[in-house]
Protein backbone atom coordinates (compact mmCIF):
# COMPACT_ATOMS: atom_id res chain seq x y z
CA UNK A 1 0.00 0.00 0.00
CA UNK A 2 1.59 3.22 -0.51
CA UNK A 3 1.37 5.72 2.04
CA UNK A 4 1.87 9.45 2.25
CA UNK A 5 2.58 11.35 5.28
CA UNK A 6 -0.52 12.64 6.19
CA UNK A 7 -4.06 13.49 3.88
CA UNK A 8 -5.57 16.33 4.09
CA UNK A 9 -9.26 16.67 3.78
CA UNK A 10 -10.91 19.78 3.25
CA UNK A 11 -13.73 20.02 6.01
CA UNK A 12 -16.89 22.22 5.19
CA UNK A 13 -19.15 23.16 8.39
CA UNK A 14 -22.53 24.68 8.15
CA UNK A 15 -25.41 26.57 9.56
CA UNK A 16 -25.92 25.61 13.43
CA UNK A 17 -22.12 23.66 13.19
CA UNK A 18 -20.24 26.44 11.66
CA UNK A 19 -21.59 28.71 14.47
CA UNK A 20 -20.70 25.81 17.29
CA UNK A 21 -16.98 25.72 16.21
CA UNK A 22 -16.79 29.46 15.09
CA UNK A 23 -15.53 28.07 11.43
CA UNK A 24 -16.91 27.25 7.80
CA UNK A 25 -14.01 25.57 6.67
CA UNK A 26 -10.92 23.92 8.08
CA UNK A 27 -8.37 21.72 6.42
CA UNK A 28 -7.11 18.96 8.14
CA UNK A 29 -4.70 16.71 8.04
CA UNK A 30 -5.33 13.06 9.19
CA UNK A 31 -3.48 9.64 8.80
CA UNK A 32 -3.17 7.82 5.82
CA UNK A 33 -6.24 5.40 5.61
CA UNK A 34 -8.38 7.89 8.06
CA UNK A 35 -12.15 7.52 7.62
CA UNK A 36 -14.91 10.71 8.39
CA UNK A 37 -15.02 9.26 11.91
CA UNK A 38 -11.06 10.41 12.06
CA UNK A 39 -12.10 14.11 10.91
CA UNK A 40 -15.06 14.21 13.59
CA UNK A 41 -12.65 13.19 15.95
CA UNK A 42 -10.14 15.90 14.71
CA UNK A 43 -13.22 18.16 15.03
CA UNK A 44 -14.63 17.20 18.08
CA UNK A 45 -10.96 18.45 19.48
CA UNK A 46 -11.53 22.05 18.44
CA UNK A 47 -12.77 24.31 20.20
CA UNK A 48 -16.70 24.23 20.26
CA UNK A 49 -16.12 20.53 18.88
CA UNK A 50 -17.84 18.81 21.37
CA UNK A 51 -20.91 20.27 20.75
CA UNK A 52 -21.70 18.46 18.07
CA UNK A 53 -23.62 15.08 17.47
CA UNK A 54 -21.88 11.97 17.83
CA UNK A 55 -23.34 11.29 14.51
CA UNK A 56 -23.55 13.84 12.41
CA UNK A 57 -24.53 13.25 8.89
CA UNK A 58 -21.90 13.92 6.52
CA UNK A 59 -21.11 14.25 3.07
CA UNK A 60 -17.82 12.96 0.96
CA UNK A 61 -17.68 14.97 -2.38
CA UNK A 62 -21.19 16.12 -2.87
CA UNK A 63 -22.36 12.76 -1.78
CA UNK A 64 -24.14 11.51 1.70
CA UNK A 65 -21.42 8.59 3.29
CA UNK A 66 -21.47 6.98 6.66
CA UNK A 67 -18.88 7.09 9.08
CA UNK A 68 -16.66 4.70 8.12
CA UNK A 69 -16.26 5.79 4.70
CA UNK A 70 -12.33 6.24 3.78
CA UNK A 71 -10.79 9.42 2.92
CA UNK A 72 -8.32 10.01 0.57
CA UNK A 73 -6.28 13.02 0.01
CA UNK A 74 -7.67 16.25 -0.99
CA UNK A 75 -11.50 15.12 -0.43
CA UNK A 76 -13.79 17.09 0.26
CA UNK A 77 -15.88 16.29 3.89
CA UNK A 78 -19.29 18.48 4.78
CA UNK A 79 -20.64 18.14 8.30
CA UNK A 80 -24.46 18.80 8.01
CA UNK A 81 -26.84 19.82 10.25
CA UNK A 82 -30.52 18.02 10.46
CA UNK A 83 -31.81 18.99 7.04
CA UNK A 84 -34.89 21.82 6.88
CA UNK A 85 -35.03 22.30 2.95
CA UNK A 86 -39.02 22.24 1.89
CA UNK B 1 -28.51 21.90 -12.80
CA UNK B 2 -29.91 25.39 -11.81
CA UNK B 3 -32.72 23.59 -8.99
CA UNK B 4 -31.58 26.86 -6.54
CA UNK B 5 -32.78 30.22 -6.94
CA UNK B 6 -32.86 33.49 -5.14
CA UNK B 7 -35.87 34.79 -7.08
CA UNK B 8 -39.85 34.01 -6.29
CA UNK B 9 -40.94 30.41 -7.72
CA UNK B 10 -43.03 30.02 -10.53
CA UNK B 11 -44.97 27.34 -10.50
CA UNK B 12 -46.64 28.07 -14.08
CA UNK B 13 -42.66 27.75 -15.05
CA UNK B 14 -42.62 24.37 -13.96
CA UNK B 15 -45.78 23.24 -14.96
CA UNK B 16 -44.26 24.25 -18.31
CA UNK B 17 -41.01 22.65 -18.60
CA UNK B 18 -42.80 18.59 -18.07
CA UNK B 19 -46.26 19.58 -19.97
CA UNK B 20 -46.55 17.27 -23.32
CA UNK B 21 -49.14 15.46 -25.41
CA UNK B 22 -48.69 12.25 -24.04
CA UNK B 23 -48.47 13.13 -20.29
CA UNK B 24 -52.14 13.43 -19.56
CA UNK B 25 -51.73 13.78 -15.63
CA UNK B 26 -49.91 16.63 -13.99
CA UNK B 27 -49.38 16.63 -9.99
CA UNK B 28 -47.58 20.31 -8.57
CA UNK B 29 -46.69 20.44 -4.84
CA UNK B 30 -46.01 23.91 -3.41
CA UNK B 31 -44.55 24.68 0.42
CA UNK B 32 -44.90 27.47 1.37
CA UNK B 33 -43.50 29.69 4.56
CA UNK B 34 -45.89 28.84 7.53
CA UNK B 35 -46.38 31.67 9.81
CA UNK B 36 -45.60 29.93 13.06
CA UNK B 37 -43.38 26.74 14.28
CA UNK B 38 -43.78 24.85 17.32
CA UNK B 39 -46.46 27.31 18.52
CA UNK B 40 -44.36 29.99 18.29
CA UNK B 41 -45.16 33.05 15.65
CA UNK B 42 -42.92 33.17 12.94
CA UNK B 43 -42.16 36.53 11.17
CA UNK B 44 -40.16 35.18 8.45
CA UNK B 45 -37.46 32.80 7.71
CA UNK B 46 -33.52 32.99 5.80
CA UNK B 47 -32.73 29.61 3.47
CA UNK B 48 -29.37 28.70 3.49
CA UNK B 49 -27.74 25.38 1.31
CA UNK B 50 -24.63 23.72 0.73
CA UNK B 51 -25.39 24.90 -3.11
CA UNK B 52 -23.15 22.13 -5.07
CA UNK B 53 -24.26 19.56 -3.19
CA UNK B 54 -27.71 20.72 -3.11
CA UNK B 55 -27.71 21.10 -6.67
CA UNK B 56 -26.04 17.58 -7.26
CA UNK B 57 -28.74 15.97 -4.61
CA UNK B 58 -31.46 17.34 -6.45
CA UNK B 59 -30.67 16.35 -9.84
CA UNK B 60 -29.76 12.60 -8.06
CA UNK B 61 -33.71 12.55 -7.01
CA UNK B 62 -35.04 13.58 -10.29
CA UNK B 63 -33.00 11.27 -11.97
CA UNK B 64 -33.77 8.33 -9.67
CA UNK B 65 -37.59 9.25 -9.71
CA UNK B 66 -37.72 9.64 -13.46
CA UNK B 67 -36.52 6.09 -13.76
CA UNK B 68 -38.79 4.80 -11.66
CA UNK B 69 -41.75 5.80 -12.86
CA UNK B 70 -42.74 7.35 -16.20
CA UNK B 71 -42.94 10.97 -15.47
CA UNK B 72 -41.21 14.34 -16.37
CA UNK B 73 -39.74 16.32 -12.58
CA UNK B 74 -39.77 20.37 -12.66
CA UNK B 75 -37.57 20.92 -9.28
CA UNK B 76 -36.84 24.32 -7.86
CA UNK B 77 -35.74 25.65 -3.96
CA UNK B 78 -35.73 29.19 -3.13
CA UNK B 79 -33.33 30.13 -0.99
CA UNK B 80 -32.39 33.63 1.14
CA UNK B 81 -35.28 35.88 3.22
CA UNK B 82 -38.46 34.74 2.67
CA UNK B 83 -41.89 36.41 3.75
CA UNK B 84 -44.84 34.29 5.46
CA UNK B 85 -46.63 32.62 2.62
CA UNK B 86 -43.71 32.61 -0.16
CA UNK B 87 -42.97 29.54 -1.39
CA UNK B 88 -39.99 27.72 -0.59
CA UNK B 89 -40.32 24.73 -2.96
CA UNK B 90 -42.24 24.35 -5.92
CA UNK B 91 -42.47 20.60 -7.97
CA UNK B 92 -43.85 19.50 -11.14
CA UNK B 93 -44.02 15.95 -12.01
CA UNK B 94 -46.35 15.09 -15.42
CA UNK B 95 -47.06 11.54 -16.47
CA UNK B 96 -49.76 9.85 -19.03
CA UNK B 97 -51.93 9.09 -15.60
CA UNK B 98 -52.57 10.55 -12.14
CA UNK B 99 -51.51 7.52 -10.57
CA UNK B 100 -47.52 8.24 -11.35
CA UNK B 101 -48.20 11.83 -11.06
CA UNK B 102 -48.95 11.58 -7.60
CA UNK B 103 -46.28 8.71 -6.44
CA UNK B 104 -43.80 10.31 -8.18
CA UNK B 105 -44.77 13.90 -6.94
CA UNK B 106 -44.88 12.62 -2.96
CA UNK B 107 -41.75 10.96 -3.67
CA UNK B 108 -39.41 13.84 -4.79
CA UNK B 109 -40.65 16.09 -1.63
CA UNK B 110 -39.86 13.55 0.65
CA UNK B 111 -36.24 12.65 -1.12
CA UNK B 112 -36.02 16.48 -0.99
CA UNK B 113 -36.43 16.76 2.78
CA UNK B 114 -34.52 13.47 3.73
CA UNK B 115 -31.35 14.40 1.35
CA UNK B 116 -30.84 17.43 0.24
CA UNK B 117 -28.79 20.26 2.66
CA UNK B 118 -30.56 23.14 2.93
CA UNK B 119 -31.27 24.51 5.94
CA UNK B 120 -33.58 27.59 7.52
CA UNK B 121 -32.99 29.87 10.12
CA UNK B 122 -36.35 31.32 11.65
CA UNK B 123 -36.90 35.08 13.06
CA UNK B 124 -39.40 34.64 15.88
CA UNK B 125 -41.98 37.63 16.29
CA UNK B 126 -40.48 38.13 19.85
CA UNK B 127 -37.44 38.92 18.00
CA UNK B 128 -35.06 35.43 18.83
CA UNK B 129 -33.23 33.88 15.49
CA UNK B 130 -33.11 30.02 15.74
CA UNK B 131 -32.05 27.52 13.35
CA UNK B 132 -34.95 24.43 12.82
CA UNK B 133 -33.45 21.13 13.84
CA UNK B 134 -30.46 22.75 15.59
CA UNK B 135 -31.76 20.75 18.61
CA UNK B 136 -32.69 17.53 17.13
CA UNK B 137 -30.04 14.51 16.89
CA UNK B 138 -28.61 13.91 13.66
CA UNK B 139 -29.89 10.92 11.88
CA UNK B 140 -27.90 7.77 12.16
CA UNK B 141 -29.37 6.50 8.56
CA UNK B 142 -27.04 7.46 5.54
CA UNK B 143 -29.99 9.19 2.95
CA UNK B 144 -29.58 7.47 -0.40
CA UNK B 145 -28.25 4.52 0.94
CA UNK B 146 -25.31 4.94 -0.13
CA UNK B 147 -22.19 4.56 2.29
Amino acid sequence: MVTSASTTVHILLFAAYAERLGVERIDAALRPGATVADALAYLRALPGGTELPARPLCARNLAHVGADAPLVDGDELAVLPPLAGG
Amino acid sequence: MGFLTDTPLDVSRLVAEVLASDRGGIAAFVGTVRDHHQGRPVRELEYTAYGAMAEAECGRIVEETERRWPVRVALSHRLGLLAIGDAAVAIAVAGSHRDEAFAACRHVIEELKRRVPIWKRERYADGTVEWVGAGQAADLTVPGGRS
